[in-house]
């Protein structure tokens, strides 16, 4: 098999605040009944449960976010995404349901620094004043769809379609220029 | 700036996250129907100055389509709630009927 690279092999740039793109990340898409007990049970038994609207919970080193009434996204090790995506596959084989391994179809982001919400807030529509830790908000970074999430303390993550990653990159670079602080 | 609450996904959002999906409460016509009920199916439109009920996606967050009332005139909305039914609810008409006493109903 070839060696799987993420789309920008780590490239970090440091201005205000320090953007990196995460590397390799494993991200399983889930789409079912967000109520069904076999979902619950799939999730359960990767130390996961099913998060309530707009939230993302992390439990060791995976983590399970809300995306739509109808819709989760999965994050784990990348070498083990295939696994997680053939278990729940399993969980869910009498469900109305549909779960990819969409690892390499994606690209992530830090934004770290105490002023990293100032990255963000020249990108995206969000109130940052409300963003609260544990909240998924999907929106988008200037042109291009992007999921935003507290992911620790004076850390912002961003997932958007690998095939924009260099967009991406771009704005962040760009907005977390010295200077370009807004407080 | 228009600002919506998408009811699938409870967040306040503004209008770039939004796609419009045109008039609400639309019945449509398809194969069966007579020539006028399909003309006006496709192309007859209200374009009321003042209460208006639309269809808008929240096309960059949760993806789903939801309904809204608001003012053409003012940008005044009146609230928003899911798609999966075929009238406003009717706390939302009272609402409207409230502030718009000349209102001519949704119909
Ligand atoms: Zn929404």
């Amino acid at each position: 098999m070839s060696k799987a690279v993420s789309a920008l092999n780590g490239q970090s740039h440091t201005g205000f605040a320090t953007v990196t793109e995460a590397g390799l990340k494993g991200m399983v898409t889930l789409r079912a009944d967000l109520d069904s007990k076999a979902l619950a049970k799939g999730l359960k038994a990767l130390g996961l449960k099913v998060p309530a609207q707009r939230a993302i919970v992390t439990e060791g080193a995976r983590s399970v976010a809300w995306m739509s009434p109808d819709e989760l996204l999965v994050l784990c090790g990348y070498e083990e995404a295939a696994q997680v995506t053939a278990d729940l596959e399993q969980a869910l084989a009498k469900e109305h349901a549909l779960v990819t391994n969409v690892s390499d179809a994606r690209a992530m982001f830090t934004v770290s620094g105490a002023k990293g919400d100032e990255v963000l807030m020249k990108l995206c529509p969000i109130d940052f004043e409300t963003l609260e830790a544990g909240e998924m908000r999907r929106s988008r970074a200037a042109q291009v769809a992007a999921a935003v999430w507290r992911s620790g303390p004076e850390e912002l993550s961003v997932i958007c379609f690998r095939s924009v990653a260099g967009y991406m990159m771009g704005l962040l670079e760009v907005s977390s220029r010295k200077g370009g602080e807004i407080y | 700036m228009l600002t919506l609450t998408c009811p699938c996904c409870g967040v306040t959002v503004e209008e770039t996250e939004l796609a419009p999906g045109g008039e609400a409460h639309l019945k449509r016509f398809g194969p069966g129907s007579s020539d006028e009920e399909f003309e006006t199916y496709m192309f007859a439109r209200k374009n009321p100055k003042g209460v208006h009920f639309e269809r808008w996606r929240h096309a960059y967050g949760c993806g789903k389509w939801f309904l809204t009332a608001r003012c053409t005139a003012t940008l005044e909305v009146f609230g928003s709630y899911p798609a999966q039914t075929t009238e406003p609810p009717a706390e939302l008409i009272a609402k409207i009927k409230e502030k718009r006493p000349g209102w001519e109903g949704y119909k």
